[in-house]
């Protein structure tokens, strides 16, 4: 009798090799851990280096997408994130790498309708539900008087 | 004339030959095991051009232009070119082709393009419809990632299931002459499309192993013929996923135990471990690329005397598989045997 469906899919199940979670854990959490460590340090560089605190909160995230841009650019930052898996995904390093991408990958279809409209064709999702959420969120803290 | 022997498969009883054949290959793949086999290996993953679409034609065309003069014909002596690719309209076919005048016939049969085109060259040939046929087909690993996954710089991982899409392309010319000094095809059985419920498009092996299964079981009842009577049944692109859910397919369903007559061109084509390339190549280019250099020169050694290639397909697309639809797969099998003068 012929295989069916369901059989197959857990001979399939059965053939296919897991992804190996303890060493992927493992990664994401010394590469993502190093990277907050990295931002951590930058905090304390431009802290003390007395600029205000408003500008500090702002230029150790833009230094890390800057390096992360540079990185996607000379193609080191997917070797990178090839072990790092969400150790690079979740910092801010998954989301300029997510823009740079695209926008290097589609120049071939133009400024415009390559470059211009890919851009945010992965990290659009995220911009979109994020707005989203924090919108709802904003409703949710303004009835509930939390702030 | 080709002959229906049984229900799927022709016979072709004038047996022609496959009078030139190349294989060009990119990087990755010219580090592989079967470095010294290919004709010609591209360091540049770009080839000189401004993308990767074209990138790929480039590749397709070396192929064809290299086949071409290893057979000592022209294009003009050809009556058609029969090929594909994976891209959106195979536009790495047609703009490969465009300036080359031969009468042409698109293809589609995703990675299984290779076995299809040369399955149809030996009916027209068989036919004598045509006295020189080309049959071709590539894949670009770029151009593949670009359209069918993500940007080549965004960083991922990738399932230990996941297949690498080669970098290759293969041409054959088929002509109805036989010729005794040249590997010829003795016959094929194209496949009937199988779909088993895989969803899992980073799991295409398994998603194709069905397909390869019926093909093979097909062939085999039609030809009354069992595994030992091939020297190799060599699959195109299941990988090791695939590869062991076909021969667990076989075995079950089938009753068929092609073991020790099995391999396939992705787990040939890359050194997995190595190579970092997860559970073996794809991509139409894959079986391309090894039987227009491995298998062929095997063959034309006496190495190997009759092949069975069955190169398979995943028939999906990126909109299917967002809209939730399983991946059928199609295998298309023909049996090359080797010269008869061994020289």
């Amino acid at each position: 009798m012929a295989t069916n469906q369901k059989d197959y899919g857990e001979m399939a199940k059965k053939a296919s090799p897991p992804s190996p979670k303890a060493k992927d854990f493992l990664c994401a959490f010394l590469i993502g851990g190093g990277i907050c460590t990295f931002g951590q340090a930058l905090l304390l560089l431009y802290t003390y280096l007395e600029l205000p605190e408003t500008t500090v909160k702002a230029l150790v995230p833009m230094t890390i997408i800057v390096i992360t841009a540079i990185l996607t650019g000379t193609g080191v930052f997917d070797k990178i994130a090839k072990h790092a898996g969400a150790g690079t995904l979740v910092p801010i390093t998954g989301f300029a790498n997510s823009i740079v991408s695209p926008a290097m990958e589609f120049s071939a279809e133009g400024r415009i309708l390559g470059t211009g409209a890919k851009l945010f064709s992965i990290a659009g999702p995220v911009i979109a539900y994020g707005t989203a959420a924090a919108s709802i969120y904003g409703v949710i803290a303004y009835l509930f008087k939390l702030y | 004339m080709a002959e229906r022997i049984g229900t799927y498969t022709l016979k072709f009883t004038e047996r022609p030959s496959i009078i030139g054949n190349a294989a060009v290959v990119g990087k990755t793949e010219g580090e592989g095991p079967l470095k010294d086999y290919f004709d010609r290996i591209f360091e540049d993953d770009t080839l000189g051009q401004k993308s990767f679409e074209k990138a790929e034609s480039a590749l397709q065309m070396e192929a064809v232009t290299l086949a071409l003069q290893k057979a000592k014909k022209k294009p003009e002596d050809m009556q058609y070119i029969l090929g594909g690719d994976l891209l959106n309209q195979c536009i790495g076919t047609s703009f490969a082709l465009r300036d080359l005048k031969i009468p042409f016939l698109g293809l589609y049969g995703a990675c299984s393009t290779m076995a299809l085109s040369l399955g149809l060259a030996g009916i027209l040939t068989d036919s004598k419809a045509a006295n020189l046929v080309i049959a071709e087909t590539s894949s670009h690993f770029c151009s593949a990632e670009r359209q069918f996954r993500l940007p080549l710089e965004y960083g991922g991982q990738r399932t230990p299931t996941a297949q690498r899409t080669a970098t290759a392309a293969g041409a054959s010319i088929v002509s109805a002459e036989h010729v005794p000094q040249r590997p010829c095809l003795e016959a094929v059985t194209f496949g009937r499309i199988q779909d088993l419920g895989i969803k899992d498009a980073n799991n295409m092996g398994a998603a194709m192993a069905p397909a390869a299964a019926e093909t093979i079981a097909n062939f085999l009842n039609d030809t009354k013929t069992l595994p030992s009577d091939y020297d190799l049944i060599l699959t195109g692109d299941l990988g090791k996923v695939g590869t062991e859910l076909l021969q667990e397919l076989l075995l079950k369903d089938y009753h068929i135990d092609i073991k020790d007559r099995h391999n396939d061109c992705g787990l040939l084509l890359f050194d997995c471990e190595a190579q970092d390339v997860h559970a073996g190549g794809s991509g139409c280019g894959c079986a391309a690329s090894v039987f227009n250099s491995y298998i062929m020169q095997k063959l034309l050694k006496g190495e190997l005397s009759k092949v069975l290639l069955v190169a398979t397909g995943a028939l999906m697309s990126p909109t299917s598989s967002l809209q939730g639809e399983s991946i059928p797969g199609i295998a298309h099998a023909v049996l090359v045997s080797k010269p008869d003068i061994v020289q």
